[in-house]
């Protein structure tokens, strides 16, 4: 998905005054509580009834709730379909997603090296508060903390979320069972290799764009139909590969999948040729793999197919009863092998 | 044609295999010589396409693999110098040294970078002219084309922060020293594609003859293999022991002059030790007199150590196509990708790592290959 194509071109923070984030910006004092003000505040939304303080204090809705942090380093902070700012968004309430949650706050940290331009510090959180106004979810906490020149390769963000369960399914890896049919909402590969194609300075005749995208509507969507799901997992880091022998793994089971059904398209299919990378281990961060009982198959891909973030969605695989627990590919040329986890680190900074 | 799935297209392969049933009638043992070939080979299950009388035995086609362990200690010794920048291809970054690994040592505070090309290691040279810049030159004659052009590059800008720790070996010598060994039990080869790309296929032509062994310069692709095991059946069979030229799309007779003329520049041929296969003679390539200045073993003092291997490491069996991987009491034991005794366990080329990805913990019968029984036509020593 792209950029919040909403930023305004003018930061807040007049350029004049403080290109740069200076080290007393993260001091607690007056620097801070200026750009606390005019750059997150403004952004990321008004403040509660009785004032901003240390915690938020918030209503929570009967029932269990899901809760769950990550934090994003990538490199280069702004790539192609997206950057670190709406990424921070788009991951977490999609790891609220897995749950079959229904995401509602969020809280954001950012630690700021000295020396970031403001206006790229400006541009990335309106691409967060962008992405979670689409998303329908709060920012409602936050905190800022600045590092010297050198120790902190521009900015890191951390953002943990809370969402509601409003459903009594328990959607994990013990649900899983034989029979189920796997289904991915869409083609494999393309942040990972966004993000490459731009560190390796790779030109594409059309440019490879990341699929950054919150994926808890379409989720919503197939809980409302009543759609049985055991399981889901998103394929982010170690990609298609690390989730499915993760869930087999825990669920002691085995996955099968026919390589062909497997959609990537040709340009990530190349550069991942090009680079010597196997498109079935590249992080994606719109994409995710259900757990659907044969039964309800074909209803649940007909429910994803008709949302925006689900529109390639397809059937790869089924789960079935045999030892030891593995995933195994049926290749194009139809024999099979071991789609194994994924070892060490294939591509580093990649969300 | 793209060149992404066209070669690997099922329906022609279950042809081609058909067609080899049909004119295998005994048994018959081919190496592929590159360690690319085996992971595609294993990848793709292709030995499980060919009838069981066929046996494929793993060459020692990976550079990586090949490697002396004297090379990666002294790449991990220069590494750990301060004011040097180590710069190499992925892969190396995960060979064990005695002790430790140049991840290990760049964790630990080193500078060491992966660069997709020797250029890329000239430029951090330029860009960095305090430190010490080094590029690990490994590869066949595939990539010595473009340390050569790097090496040439670094002399012509006078960039004196760079050198190069140069372990280039050349296959047909090996191919030699494997022929000529007692125990060798292979009857024809697949030649590496894309090293003929570069020297052509002339050199093959007198050990074809010399020790009447069918070679067929192969490509990486399923179509590739499998067609190249057809070719190479056929000259079995009818007892013909020529080379022959499957890879037609990327391989010229001739290969690729002008990158020869550039190895010949900056390159000599010299003696070099094989990790699992000794020292064999006129193997290697060093850099010439008026290169030494880039000679990074003279720069840092590092000439002639030998370095014990792990006794526990079979790669040298391995590499030899004397054993599989999983005939190692080792395999996916005690040895494994996140800790191995030995390069062909991390390398991306190596037998043991194509192995344990995509066949470990399920082997089956189809991947048992009957063991061949002798042929009469055997090579000559």
């Amino acid at each position: 998905m792209s950029p919040g194509t909403e930023f305004a071109p003018s930061c807040p923070i007049p350029i004049t005054q403080y290109p740069r984030v200076l080290m007393a910006h993260g001091g607690g004092g007056k620097l801070m509580r200026d750009l606390l003000e005019k750059m997150f505040f403004s952004a990321l939304g008004p403040a509660p009834a009785e004032g901003r303080h240390d915690s938020a204090v918030l209503e929570f809705p009967a029932g269990r709730l899901a809760f769950t942090t990550d934090s994003y380093v990538v490199r280069p902070i702004i790539f192609p379909g997206g950057d670190i700012g709406s990424m921070a968004v788009h991951g977490t309430v999609n790891d609220l997603a897995m749950s079959g949650a229904r995401p509602l706050w969020l809280s954001v940290a950012f630690i700021l090296e000295e020396g970031l331009p403001m206006e790229t510090l400006w541009r990335l959180v309106c691409s967060l508060r962008d992405a979670a106004a689409r998303c329908g979810v709060r920012i409602v906490t936050g905190d800022t903390k600045v590092v010297d020149k050198g120790k902190g390769d521009g900015l890191f963000i951390n953002t943990a979320g809370i969402g509601v369960v409003e459903h009594s399914l328990t959607i994990a890896p013990a649900s899983v069972r034989a029979g189920d049919a796997v289904l991915i909402n869409g083609d494999l590969g393309r942040h990972g290799m966004a993000i490459m194609s731009v560190r390796e300075g790779l030109e594409f005749q059309g440019r490879i764009e990341s699929d950054s995208a919150p994926v808890s509507g379409l989720v919503q969507k197939l809980l409302a139909a009543g759609v049985e799901i055991h399981c889901l997992r998103d394929l982010t880091r170690g990609g298609l590969a690390s989730a499915l022998n993760e869930i087999a793994e825990d669920s002691q089971l085995r996955i099968m999948v026919d390589e062909k059904s497997v959609p990537v398209r040709e340009d990530v299919h190349a550069a991942c040729e090009l680079l010597g990378l196997d498109p079935f281990q590249v992080a994606c961060e719109g994409r995710f793999a259900a757990f659907i009982p044969a039964k309800d198959a074909d209803r649940a891909l007909a429910i994803m197919r008709a949302d925006e973030c689900g529109a390639g969605s397809v059937g790869i695989g089924t789960v079935e009863d045999i030892q030891p627990p593995l995933v195994v590919l049926k290749s194009a040329i139809g024999a099979t092998r071991i789609l194994d986890m994924p070892a060490g680190e294939q591509l580093p900074r990649i969300c | 044609m793209k060149f992404l799935d066209e070669y690997r297209d099922g329906p022609k392969a279950a042809e081609f295999a058909r067609q080899i049933a049909r004119v295998t009638t005994r048994p018959w043992a081919i190496m592929e010589i590159c360690g690319g070939q085996t992971h595609a080979i294993v990848k793709f299950g292709i030995d499980e396409l060919l009838p069981k009388s066929i046996t494929l035995i793993h060459g020692p086609g990976c550079p990586v693999c090949v490697t002396p362990l004297e090379f990666i200690n002294k790449a991990i010794e220069i590494a750990s110098r301060p004011g040097t920048i180590f710069c190499s291809f992925g892969d190396m970054l995960r060979v064990p040294g005695s002790d430790t690994d140049l991840l290990s040592v760049k964790a630990a505070g080193a500078d060491v970078r992966m660069v997709y090309s020797p250029s890329d290691a000239v430029k951090i040279a330029v860009e960095n002219p305090s430190k010490e810049v080094v590029f690990f030159a490994v590869g066949f004659e595939t990539t010595a084309p473009a340390t050569a052009l790097a090496v040439r590059q670094a002399a012509e800008r006078h960039v004196n922060n760079f050198s190069m720790l140069v372990t280039h070996v050349l296959v047909p010598p090996a191919i030699e020293a494997l022929l000529s060994s007692p125990e060798c039990r292979v009857q024809g080869f697949l030649a590496a594609g894309h090293v003929c790309a570069v020297m052509g296929c002339a050199e093959y032509g007198p050990l074809a003859a010399k020790y009447r062994v069918p070679i067929v310069v192969t490509g990486f692709e399923p179509l590739d293999i499998l067609q190249g095991v057809l070719m190479c059946v056929r000259q079995l069979e009818e007892g013909r022991a020529v080379v022959e030229n499957q890879y037609t799309r990327a391989v010229r007779p001739d290969g690729n002059q002008y990158a020869r003329d550039l190895i010949r520049e900056v390159f000599e041929v010299a003696p070099r030790k094989w990790r699992g296969l000794g020292e064999i003679p006129a193997s290697g390539l060093r850099l010439r007199r008026q290169y030494e200045s880039l000679d990074a073993e003279k720069k840092f003092g590092l000439a002639g150590h030998d370095t014990p291997e792990n006794p526990e490491c079979l790669s040298g069996l391995v590499l030899q196509g004397r054993i599989k991987p999983p005939e190692c009491p080792a395999f996916a034991k005690i040895c494994s990708p996140e800790h191995p005794l030995g390069a062909p366990m991390v390398s991306s080329e190596g037998a043991c790592a194509a192995y344990y990805r995509y066949r470990n913990r399920a082997p089956s019968a189809a991947h048992q290959p009957a063991p061949p029984t002798p042929s009469p036509i055997s090579p000559t020593h």
